[in-house]
């Protein structure tokens, strides 16, 4: 039985929470309400002229291969960052977690590339595989004779910003995965190694089920990631390009709205995306917190 | 007591009234390094010589964050008197009739000193109606040029006071420069405004219909033409063996000049100085190439840069201000010191020939060469400059089917007609709007 606090009056809870509720309500209700309306129109930037189109932005939208493309490039890109960032990141933390000389160091050094600013992630990747100057694209060159280069080659490309937003990434994962690994209670794994078990027979069959609530939200958490927020690398790295082979959603919104100032479609663009985040949220709260535990 | 207040009150009243503020304008640029300073430095000189007006300039960011800015102001009723707006932004700001004041009106309502004739007529022809009148100021103009690397000349047995005047010895150069051991022959920047925009200028050729744009809305891109074909197809061809190196978009190729793996670069007159600054060998500055069985070429080059627009709606006394700076800046002295500071071009032929007379040129011949190329004839409706809306994703259509052509995922041909076919629906996306 919980304890709960009971209000004198009914007003003051609502009250209470009224200065959050402004905030989201300005921040957050009336801008996505504005992207909803304004995604009907098509209008010239300075607000003259503003002509009613009922859904055809959306339709606009859906007809074009190039926004289907952009769909595909999204998930290939979250899913690779996704999986390759946590795959390292469960790697080093499982390393880290044990007992060594210097354990601290190596921790402190593993996250430290969640401090750099996700623009300078991509400069620095950047500068590293520049097919004319990098260091990286010339040894890759020199010494293994592959040819580097991303500014044409689209998998290259696409290649090289799942690297850099990965990395980034990988930081963050380890934090969560090394507080899963240290909640993992010690007697369950000193039981197994005494029942005869191996390290990787440990490690499969009672660490990875344990962390597998960490591993789902991080999944969530990476995905949103994937697609929403690594908008400064994409920008920094390749702006989309070769082609439109990099042009992930978040990144085609921008370009779209703010540079190519089409407003009616990219505020179609940004109701499409949010509903995907609508729908990742749901997936999160409904599905993974409730059916995932042990 | 309250009648020591009074007189005080009093008195304060009578000392603003003396010591008046002067009018202050809010000035919002993209400027940045260098060029930043200077146009503080233009601002500075205003404000030091007279007392009656202040400009403010105030740096917004990139040209598109600046005129997003600007946008936004405006819809909110706060817009800067004075912003500079890229050239590529130009349609849309003339399209947006109730949002900007145009210059000529500005000038003759306020009686400032001003002379149309005064400046430089592709310069201006970029900015003004068909009727010649001009809407907004010219700021910082610039041109396409070749940048070629002196001593790789030499080393290639080539003569570098000889730079090639022709596509074809240019692409024979080219194959030498790379043939003596260079990464490759040439690169280029700005595959639109270079290769597309100043190519078909160069030759007298439509880039748009209705003079580019000039004469209406309902214009349309014609610039797949056989010409280009030919000229696409060659640097295609040349790119297979890296006689052609691809940079990236907008002024990404640089590095692969100043690092001497081309001998050959396109690039903006504008990026002069920092050419300088990272270049470690001599290099000069030609005329952009031509073919010589194209009649009527050279032409004229087009311009790329940016103007000051005005907005609408601010009181008389703003607009004095603004109309007593353009005319400030128009004068010879600081046009010559805003072109010998920044590497941008002068916008008056008066500030041309004061830079000439100052004996400029001798030391820095590569900006007299984009002057002239600017200046080889009359502009004709092919080449008074671009003006369509859109024309920022137009160019960004371009980009890309450029790189999926060089990738090989789509032939020249096919490449040259995707552009023009969806850039084509672009036109007509704002021609919808403004109807």
């Amino acid at each position: 039985m919980t304890k709960q606090y009971e209000f004198p009056s009914k007003g003051l809870p609502y009250l209470l929470v009224l200065p959050q509720m402004a905030v989201v309500f300005v921040f957050f209700f009336w801008p996505a309400a504005q992207a909803v309306y304004q995604s009907f129109f098509v209008q010239d930037p300075f607000g003259f002229s503003l002509i009613f189109v009922g859904f055809e932005n959306y339709t606009k939208l859906f007809a074009d291969p190039a926004y289907w493309d952009s769909f595909g490039v999204s998930t290939v890109f979250a899913l690779s960052v996704a999986f390759s960032s946590m795959f390292i990141a469960l790697f080093l933390a499982v390393q880290a977690n044990r007992k060594m000389r210097f354990s601290s160091f190596y921790k402190t050094m593993l996250i430290w590339p969640y401090a750099v600013a996700t623009m300078v992630a991509g400069v620095l990747w950047l500068f590293m595989f520049n097919p004319n100057v990098g260091v990286i694209a010339w040894f890759l060159a020199k010494v293994l004779g592959i040819k580097w280069n991303h500014l044409l080659d689209s998998g290259q490309a696409l290649l090289l910003v799942s690297i850099a937003a990965s990395w980034k990434q990988i930081a963050y994962n380890f934090v969560f995965f090394l507080a899963g690994l240290q909640a993992v209670p010690a007697t369950l794994v000193e039981a197994a190694a005494i029942d005869g078990a191996g390290p990787g027979k440990r490690f499969w069959a009672i660490i990875f089920p344990l962390l597998s609530p960490t591993t789902f939200y991080l999944l969530v958490m990476n995905l949103v990631y994937g697609f929403f927020e690594t908008f400064p690398i994409i920008h920094q790295v390749t702006a989309g390009g070769p082609g439109t082979s990099t042009n992930v959603l978040v990144y085609k919104v921008w370009r779209d709205g703010v540079i190519n100032l089409d407003l009616g479609s990219s505020a179609a663009q940004s109701v499409v995306l949010m509903i995907l985040v609508i729908g990742l949220t749901v997936v999160q709260f409904r599905f993974i917190e409730r059916k995932v535990n042990y | 007591m309250k009648r020591f207040f009074m007189t005080a009150f009093t008195l304060v009243l009578i000392a603003t009234a003396v010591f008046a503020e002067p009018v202050s304008v809010d000035f919002w640029h993209a400027m940045t390094g260098k060029n930043g300073e200077i146009v503080q430095a233009v601002c500075d000189k205003f404000n030091a010589s007279q007392t009656d007006y202040k400009i403010v300039p105030v740096f917004k960011g990139s040209y598109s964050d600046t005129m997003n800015a600007g946008i936004a102001a405006f819809r909110a009723g706060q817009a800067p008197g004075i912003i500079q707006v890229y050239e590529v932004g130009t349609a849309t700001m003339m399209a947006a009739k109730g949002a900007i004041k145009p210059v000529y009106q500005l000038m003759a309502e306020n009686k400032a000193k001003f002379d149309p004739k005064a400046y430089i007529p592709t310069i201006t022809s970029y900015y003004s109606t068909s009727k010649g009148e001009m809407l907004s100021m010219p700021f910082n103009s610039s041109t396409a040029v070749m940048y070629y690397n002196k001593e790789a000349f030499k080393k290639a047995g080539l003569d570098p006071e000889k730079p090639p005047v022709t596509w074809p010895e240019f692409f024979d150069y080219a194959k030498k420069l790379k043939a003596s051991g260079m990464e490759g022959g040439f690169t280029t920047n700005w595959i639109s405004w270079i290769q597309l925009e100043n190519f078909s200028a160069w030759h007298n050729q439509s880039f748009g219909t209705k003079s580019n744009g000039f004469d209406g809305l309902d214009t349309k891109l014609v610039f797949n033409t056989p010409l280009t074909l030919k000229h696409f197809q060659t640097i295609y061809d040349l790119s297979k063996d890296k006689t052609f190196i691809y940079g990236g978009r907008e002024n990404k190729a640089n590095p692969l000049f100043s690092s001497g793996q081309v001998g050959m670069h396109f690039e903006s007159i504008g990026g002069y100085g920092s050419m300088k600054a990272t270049c470690k060998f001599e290099f000069g500055v030609a005329r952009l190439p031509y073919y010589a069985d194209v009649k009527g070429a050279p032409q004229n080059s087009i311009i790329g840069g940016a103007s000051l627009w005005v907005f609408n709606g601010k009181g008389k006394p703003e607009y004095k201000a603004i109309s007593e700076f353009f005319a400030f800046i128009s004068q010879p002295e600081i046009q010559a010191f805003w072109h010998q500071n920044t590497g941008y071009l002068p916008i008056t032929k008066a500030a041309y020939e004061l830079t000439k007379s100052q004996g400029f040129y001798v030391a820095n011949p590569g900006m007299e060469v984009a002057i002239n190329q600017l200046l080889n004839k009359a502009p004709t409706g092919n080449s008074m400059g671009i003006r369509f809306g859109n024309f920022n994703i137009i160019r960004e259509i371009e980009d890309q089917t450029w790189e999926d052509i060089l990738a090989g995922k789509i032939s020249v041909k096919d490449g040259l007609d995707k552009m023009v076919k969806d850039g084509n629906e672009k036109l007509r996306e704002f021609e919808r709007l403004y109807k």
